[in-house]
């Protein structure tokens, strides 16, 4: 009998059981859920592989300016940096993410993991880990099936939605969906996993979404950034052994509640946050539409 | 299938940025009012409503509209350049702003479109995740997502006729999902939405077409096939 991914409580209960890898139940669900094969899901998984490849090499070598010229090529900037505050490796990983998440902001193809506003976290964090750790593809759709897990619990516990729940909800979400991603591919063990998975949504917990003139760029693209690094620094501490004191249900829990009770203008509305500073404001003028007309309503279609 | 999401609804759709709201949705409503155009426009109209109003440019939902009209799917890396392809093809377009339509879905657009030989009005609301639903058409009210097999119809109001189609439908092998038919618009005509739950077969509707007092017939299979 297969699980329907309600806690994380219940897919460890379900692996203890079944003694299976961790990965497995999310296989089992699609199938059940979904009527696909198992061929098939492989192969959606590559493809969205990829995908996130094509994104992060679009991002460094095509022309990466936005309609309105908030995006302008950050990416190569970081990849040429001279300076490197860690490494050369974390430096690549911040120029990866925010290629993908460039993409996406110039109307290029990625995929939404788990919303296009998160969509170079994923990308960032899966070309680093297997550059740098020569991980064989067939683990990373693995892991790709433990972030998947990951997220359906966080979508039925508390939002992965920026209208709904905030920023925490989308790259929040993606981050924890790549912390538990890298775990799993470095051989982390289930509780690993899971730990990562709290210590990255307890650094990402009330997120606010609050894009300038409502698009998908700033702060967006640097957010995803940070939640890269996020994703990184929190499976690092969950893979040494250091643990959430919290677990993670009742953090997933907490991110709920703190989204359900998060002002609306710190949802996705454009009114607060960075969107209502007065940059943001002048850079509105200039790229939203002007000649807007008004109807009476009789004239209005249906 | 259940309602639960799907692994690949957390790892995709693979998409065209920068949100799924202002450029898949807003492709797709284009695709719908393409396949009921049922050929190329010469001609188009697009008013974007209320909370698209504002933010359709900086979205490229300008972009992403053209591209459905032109039948790109919502993943082809063309839709960037839709504008300009539309003009390299002859089409002349105007684009519309309406902030105001209080009684309109926060992100609706319409379409107008002319053709060779016809001219259709499409409504259509982008209702988030790149969801949509066609709300209404030439005048009439409907409400299909077109993620179904749909068939439109523009017909004489003639007894009988419902029980006469959805049997036709029926011998098809297809299951009918939801159906509305308005005759509150202009001419006494009816305007009938069937959604499907699989397609039907191309004699079957060049039979429906034949039908005296059928006007016009359009099949929409799945708007993203």
């Amino acid at each position: 009998m297969g699980i329907k991914f309600n806690s994380f409580k219940e897919w460890e209960n379900h692996c203890q059981a079944n003694k299976g890898a961790v990965w497995q139940p999310v296989l089992q669900y699609e199938i059940d859920e979904k009527e696909r094969t198992e061929e098939e899901i492989w192969h959606k998984l590559d493809q969205a592989f990829a995908v996130m490849k094509d994104a992060v090499h679009t991002g460094l070598e095509h022309d990466m300016k936005s309609i309105s010229g908030m995006i302008d090529n950050g990416a190569k900037k970081v990849m040429a940096s001279k300076v490197h505050l860690i490494s050369p490796e974390f430096t690549r990983l911040l120029a990866y993410t925010l290629a993908a998440k460039e993409v996406n902001s110039c109307m290029g193809r990625v995929v939404a993991a788990p919303t296009a506003g998160a969509s170079g976290i994923m990308p960032g964090i899966l070309t680093t880990l297997q550059e740098l750790h020569q991980i064989p593809n067939r683990t990373i759709y693995e892991s790709m099936l433990v972030a998947a897990g990951i997220a359906l619990i966080i979508e039925r516990r508390a939002s992965i939605a920026g209208a709904v729940g905030g920023c925490q909800a989308e790259t929040g979400t993606a981050a924890a969906m790549g912390a538990g991603a890298i775990v799993y591919a470095m051989g982390g063990t289930l509780d690993q996993i899971f730990d990562s998975v709290a210590i990255t949504i307890m650094n990402m917990l009330g997120l606010i979404c609050d894009p300038i003139a409502g698009l998908v760029e700033v702060p967006c693209v640097k957010r995803n950034g940070s939640g890269a690094v996020i994703a990184f620094s929190s499976a690092q501490m969950a893979l040494s052994g250091d643990k959430s004191i919290i677990p993670v249900d009742e953090v997933i829990d907490a991110m709920g509640e703190v989204g359900m009770s998060m002002e609306e203008k710190y949802k996705e509305t454009a009114l607060g946050g960075l969107a209502a500073t007065p940059t943001a404001r002048e850079i509105e003028k200039r790229v939203l539409v002007h000649q807007v007309e008004e109807i009476e309503e009789e004239e209005a279609p249906l | 299938m259940s309602d639960r999401s799907s692994i690949f609804d957390m790892i995709g759709p693979i998409m065209i940025g920068p949100s799924s709201s202002h450029t898949a949705g807003v492709v797709r409503i284009g695709r719908v009012a393409r396949r009921i155009l049922g050929q190329i426009p010469q001609k188009v109209t697009i008013t974007f409503y209320n909370s698209f109003a504002r933010t359709f440019e900086g979205h490229g939902s300008d972009r992403a509209i053209m591209a459905g009209l032109l039948d790109f799917k919502t993943d082809d890396d063309r839709i960037r350049e839709a504008l300009e392809i539309a003009k390299q093809k002859g089409i002349e377009y105007v684009f519309r702003s309406v902030s105001n339509a209080s009684h309109l879905h926060p992100n609706t657009i319409k379409v107008e479109a002319t053709g060779e030989n016809r001219k259709v009005e499409v409504l259509g609301i982008s209702r988030g995740g790149g969801l949509i639903s066609i709300t209404g058409i030439d005048g009439f009210k409907c409400n299909f997502t077109a993620q179904q097999h749909t068939l439109v119809i523009d017909a004489h109001d003639v007894k009988g006729s419902i029980a006469f189609v959805t049997n036709i439908v029926a011998n098809d092998g297809c299951n009918i999902a939801t159906m509305t038919v308005d005759r509150s618009a202009r001419n006494q005509n009816a305007k009938w939405v069937i959604e499907m739950d699989s397609g039907i077969e191309s004699i079957t509707l060049q039979y429906l077409q034949h039908l005296k007092w059928v006007i016009h017939v359009e099949y929409i299979p799945n708007i993203d096939l």
